[in-house]
């Protein structure tokens, strides 16, 4: 067995960026991003629209596969491999970097099988109705619906099936779950009960969340990262990294002009 | 099942194990399934186009020597004269098809439109025409001839002409036209229109401005499918349009068409009209070929200007 990395400290890094740029065709939609993740916690991307934060979520896991004019500069390394390597399996970094989307998209199918699935796909053996408890419970969901698994997961209110949703995520115990403004179509009871979720979830998973709420990012984010993107019609394009540190420092003692502009809304 | 989830070697850096997980394991179960059925889909795919290569190839083949000036210029030769062509024949489809097109597309939309947005106060209705349409799309192309011949020709109301013949082949596009067009109505998001409903816009308005334009490639794609199947069509023409060995000259007689051209040339036993029968249908598979191509290539326009591609 290889030795541990002599130095390398607790706080293990799951995504490291090196240049990453991402292009939609010949549309440079992201630039030049280098940051690390660490492992654990909550990581907030935050920025005005089309600075390319949810395509940058899109790349932790290789959904922009998917968009057939995609295409990929620099690295992206998870736990130190090169995620876009040839030997890489694209369904396996989904198995371990889950997602959950801006509109709750529960399977039209029952809520124990919406959980059941993803676990099914991977070939799970063992006890399927515990880890469908257990991961109902995880998103805190189980008393609600512990009585009624064999109806539709279309027949949940909205916060529910996000939950649910989170759920799925979770089902297949990921290292990661990514959430693309996942409370964005939630009323506000709702989306307590979502940041209360990812605040138990950041103990066991790493999560990245994109928002457009500032105040989820300060109650949610351990860390966070401020994108933009040059409004002018002739500006350079493609969004970028501006800042990223501690959520406290991001929004109290901003090093960027840019950052605080943002942060106090101002143009 | 796959040997990812088998437990891993167990290390003392957890993450060591996750990034072996990610690898491609092209032995694997699933790995193997995936390969294999993209393999089959493949080969379907190839099968399912054979057909149509194979035609083409062969009706090119017979068909390119007789493709000339000539062809689309003279009229048929009698038996054992050399030379001649098609050229009433290639007019005759045209007129003929087009007249089936202008009966059948704005009476097909026209009840789609009902269908898709308007019969919500009467489902039973609506189920029904749908049903019936069902039905008429299933039924034989020689029976549509018949009727037609029974309703334009046998009454004396027209006799064999240009009109009949169209009229057969309009009540064969109908079902297709109302079919696609119903499914293209209904695949136009409802918040569309909600939203035109919210500016003010009546529903005639909505539909016109907002949920046809919506629809119109798929609409467009059902017509030409229509026009397509109709301009191949010979048992309802030889009920309604006859033939002809002469120019075209009016609506209210018989008519020449490529198809039932094709079909009296190949059955008799002189090879000038043979190849004349070769290249008809050369010119058959050019002109349906060419319908698609270019209405397809209209409806991406359309489409990219309305994404501001």
């Amino acid at each position: 067995m290889l030795d541990p990395v002599p130095g390398s400290s607790p706080p293990q890094t799951v995504f490291q960026l090196e240049r990453v740029s991402a292009y939609y065709g010949g549309n440079l939609a992201l630039r030049d991003v280098s940051m690390a993740i660490p492992r654990g916690g909550a990581i907030a991307f935050i920025g005005p629209s089309g600075c390319g934060k949810s395509t940058l979520l899109r790349c932790f896991n290789r959904l922009n596969d998917l968009t057939r004019s995609f295409r990929l500069e620099g690295r992206i390394r998870y736990y130190g491999q090169d995620l876009y390597a040839s030997d890489i399996d694209p369904v396996q970094v989904r198995r371990q970097v889950g997602m959950v989307f801006q509109r709750p998209n529960p399977f039209p199918k029952t809520i124990y099988e919406n959980i059941a699935y993803g676990a099914r796909v991977h070939g799970c053996k063992g006890d399927l109705d515990e880890r469908v408890e257990t991961a109902l419970r995880r998103a805190a969901l189980w008393d609600e619906v512990k009585d009624r698994l064999q109806v539709s997961g279309l027949s949940l209110s909205g916060g529910q099936q996000q939950r649910l949703c989170i759920a799925r995520a979770i089902a297949v115990e990921p290292e990661v779950v990514l959430m693309d403004e996942p409370c964005a179509a939630l009323d506000p009871i709702s989306t307590g009960k979502i940041e209360d979720l990812i605040h138990q979830l950041k103990q066991t998973y790493t999560i990245i969340i994109v928002t457009h709420n500032l105040q989820q990012a300060m109650r949610v984010a351990d860390r966070t990262a401020f994108f933009t993107v040059d409004p002018h019609p002739g500006g350079e394009k493609g969004g970028y990294l501006v800042e990223y540190d501690a959520t406290e420092v991001i929004f109290h003692r901003p090093k960027k002009t840019e950052t605080q502009g943002y942060i106090l809304g101002i143009r | 099942m796959t040997s990812s989830l088998e437990a891993p070697q167990e290390t003392a850096n957890p993450s060591e194990a996750a990034v072996r997980r990610l690898k491609k394991n092209p032995g694997s179960a699933s790995a193997l399934f995936n390969t294999a059925m993209t393999g089959v889909a493949g080969l379907c795919a190839m099968l399912a186009i054979a057909p149509l290569i194979a035609i083409l190839f062969y009706v090119l083949f017979q068909g390119w020597q007789r493709l000339d000036l000539p062809l689309l210029t003279q009229l048929p030769p009698p038996p054992l004269v050399e030379g001649g062509g098609l050229g009433n024949a290639i007019i005759g489809t045209l007129l003929v098809v087009g007249i089936a097109t202008g009966m059948a597309v704005p009476f097909g939309i026209l009840a789609a439109v009902y269908l898709a947005e308007f019969s919500g106060d009467r489902p039973k209705i609506a189920r029904n025409i749908r049903f019936a349409t069902n039905v008429l799309s299933g039924v034989p192309s020689i029976i549509a001839g018949v009727f037609a011949y029974g309703l334009l020709v046998a009454t004396g109301a027209l006799g064999y002409s240009a009109i009949a013949g169209g009229m057969a082949l309009a009540v064969l596009m109908l079902p297709t036209i109302v079919r696609t067009t119903d499914e293209a109505l209904q695949l136009v998001p409802q918040d569309l229109r909600w939203a035109a409903a919210s500016v003010g816009a009546s529903s005639h308005q909505t539909l016109l401005k907002i949920v046809l334009p919506a629809a119109v490639p798929s609409i467009l794609t059902g017509v030409v499918l229509a026009v397509a199947r109709a301009a191949g069509e010979t048992a309802p023409l030889i009920f309604t349009a006859l033939n002809s060995s002469f120019w075209p000259r009016s609506l209210l007689e018989p008519i020449a068409t490529l198809a039932v051209n094709v079909y009296n040339f190949a059955l008799v036993p002189y090879a000038n009209q043979q190849q004349l029968a070769w290249a008809g249908a050369l010119i058959l598979v050019i002109l349906v070929l060419a319908t698609s191509v270019i209405s397809r290539s209209v409806t991406r326009r359309r489409i990219s200007e309305q994404q501001g591609g």
